[in-house]
């Protein structure tokens, strides 16, 4: 045992471990937080309370929530395909988790999991394995609303994917590397225009060519979470409940998961690719520093997520997909073009 | 460590391969060839091929068989129930083809394996092999790229002119 305690690659599986075991844990409490967060911005925003009966300022609600959910009856609709319904929900939460384990929540090496030079990839290859997910659980509940919800999604998600995963590359080209420590690597520091610095972090957005990409990602970021504006797959007007209508219990409940964890990790990227990562005053002196401005920003834009939702009315399903392709997906094709020859201009001026 | 993680998906690869023809339902077929993309994708990272490895599952695993998955349940596919005839003449091209398979197999096996000549200069890996590949792709490898590109273009420009359907008649019939 002593010897196995020695071995280097054991040392490191077994750290990786425990932060896989320390995430995990962190996340089940933060997203059942987050939804409480979400029900009481929503009723401020509305002009109402939202949940204040249970436990000091309705503090507890999750907890009774998830109880609830837990001794529910589950039920599984005739006819549908049985193997499929009870993948559909783990598929939901697993892209999410494993994205996790590549995303630098503070300076290396203690906050993060792993540093593979692909994170970048990694992210890109989980969000487009989570549109399975939804299309599968909208297909094998063998109800033709919860099926509509699931073409939707999958039509939905692999349009934004292009959009999204193209506002990503200027990023690349600023950085030259896809592993995400190196992308806040580069993001320390102050601004510098022309050999002048400016009173500015030197974070993604702060580059001129870095700022409609930013904006694209939060939009495309919006569709790939299926959250309004974009919430189509689950429009409860037209399709009941979407892709979850004949789930409940905990399968549903993990598919509410899956929405939630999707949005931190994606929150993350932002943060990684154009806020600057963990960077911010006084990081270099104090290390966990960096955890804090990490979370600081994370939460920032999880509140941005949640104001956007309770405040804008939901898009027709062409004007949707004619946002996407037209104007999206061009727009960061030519942000593209700009920013390669911007580079490549200032590199060899 | 290695060997055994390479057992482990190359079994996985062929097993799920092999589900997918087997099996009689094509939304679980589709379902089985992405997890067989996936483990492909493993063994690349076995490999060290980890850009490879990502690009496999994004392309293959997270765009293609999505939109295969999609078009499957789109026309909502009914088991494959065909006839006796029909079925009769796929076994026996699907024998056919078979025995070629093996005679191929057997050919090789009777030359002995022979490797191909070791590559010259181990490549320049500096950077990363994202950085390799896109140095090789837009030296060596450029016009096939590039051809490669207008093919997806035109076969692009293609699936519009299909979608967009014959104009309108004069008359103002069709549609």
């Amino acid at each position: 045992m002593a010897a196995l305690m020695q071995n280097e690659a054991f040392q490191v599986a077994l750290w990786a471990m425990v932060k896989v075991g320390i995430i995990l844990g962190v996340m089940l409490g933060v997203v059942s937080y987050l939804i409480y967060a979400e029900r009481k911005i929503c009723g401020h925003i509305q002009a109402r309370t939202g949940p204040n009966r249970v436990g000091p300022l309705g503090l507890l609600q999750p907890i009774a929530d998830v109880g609830k959910l837990l001794f529910k009856e589950e039920f599984i609709p005739a006819g549908a395909n049985k193997v499929v319904f009870h993948i559909a929900p783990i598929l939901a939460v697993f892209p999410a988790i494993v994205t996790f384990s590549v995303i630098p929540m503070g300076p290396p090496p203690m906050f993060v999991v792993t540093d593979i030079n692909v994170g970048l990839l990694l992210f890109l290859a989980m969000s487009s394995l989570g549109v399975y997910a939804i299309t599968l659980g909208g297909w094998s509940s063998n109800n033709k609303y919860a099926l509509l919800g699931g073409l939707r999604s999958s039509a939905q998600m692999i349009s934004y994917e292009l959009a999204m995963g193209l506002s990503t590359i200027p990023v690349l080209l600023r950085t030259g590397t896809l592993s995400l420590s190196g992308i806040v690597d580069a993001q320390a520091g102050q601004l510098k225009a022309f050999d002048t610095v400016l009173p500015l972090p030197n974070w993604g957005i702060f580059h001129w060519y870095l700022f409609l990409p930013f904006f694209i990602f939060l939009i495309c970021s919006f569709a790939e979470t299926n959250r309004a504006p974009f919430d189509l797959p689950e429009a409860e007007g037209e399709l009941v409940a979407g892709f979850h209508t004949e789930y409940s219990s905990m399968k549903w409940a993990l598919f509410f998961l899956g929405e939630y964890m999707n949005m931190i990790v994606i929150c993350s990227i932002m943060v990684t690719l154009f806020l600057g990562g963990w960077h911010g005053p006084g990081v270099d002196k104090f290390a966990p520093l960096g955890l804090v401005w990490f979370l600081t920003k994370l939460f920032a834009l999880l509140f941005f997520f949640i104001w956007v939702r309770w405040t804008y009315p939901r898009l027709r399903y062409d004007q949707l997909m004619g946002f996407g392709w037209k104007v999206l997906l061009p727009a960061s094709v030519v942000n593209v073009m700009i920013a390669a020859v911007w580079l490549y201009w200032r590199a060899n001026a | 460590m290695v060997p055994y993680l390479f057992l482990g998906f190359a079994a996985m690869l062929l097993a799920t391969a092999l589900m997918v023809i087997l099996h009689k339902h094509p939304v679980t077929s589709a379902l089985f060839l992405v997890l067989s993309f996936s483990s492909l994708a493993g063994i690349y990272l076995l490999l060290q091929a980890e850009f490879v490895g990502m690009v496999q599952i994004i392309v293959y695993a997270g765009a293609i068989m999505v939109l295969f998955l999609f078009v499957i349940m789109y026309l909502n596919l009914p088991h494959d129930v065909e006839k006796g005839a029909q079925i009769a003449v796929r076994r026996g091209i699907g024998w056919m083809v078979g025995a070629l398979m093996l005679l191929f197999a057997g050919l090789l096996a009777k030359k002995g394996w022979v490797a191909g000549p070791a590559a010259t200069a181990p490549a320049d890996l500096s950077g990363g092999n994202a950085a390799a590949i896109g140095r090789v792709l837009y030296s060596r490898f450029l016009f096939p790229f590039e051809i490669t590109s207008i093919l997806l273009l035109v076969a692009m420009v293609g699936a519009i002119v299909m979608a967009k359907g014959r104009p309108a008649s004069p008359e103002g019939e069709g549609e």
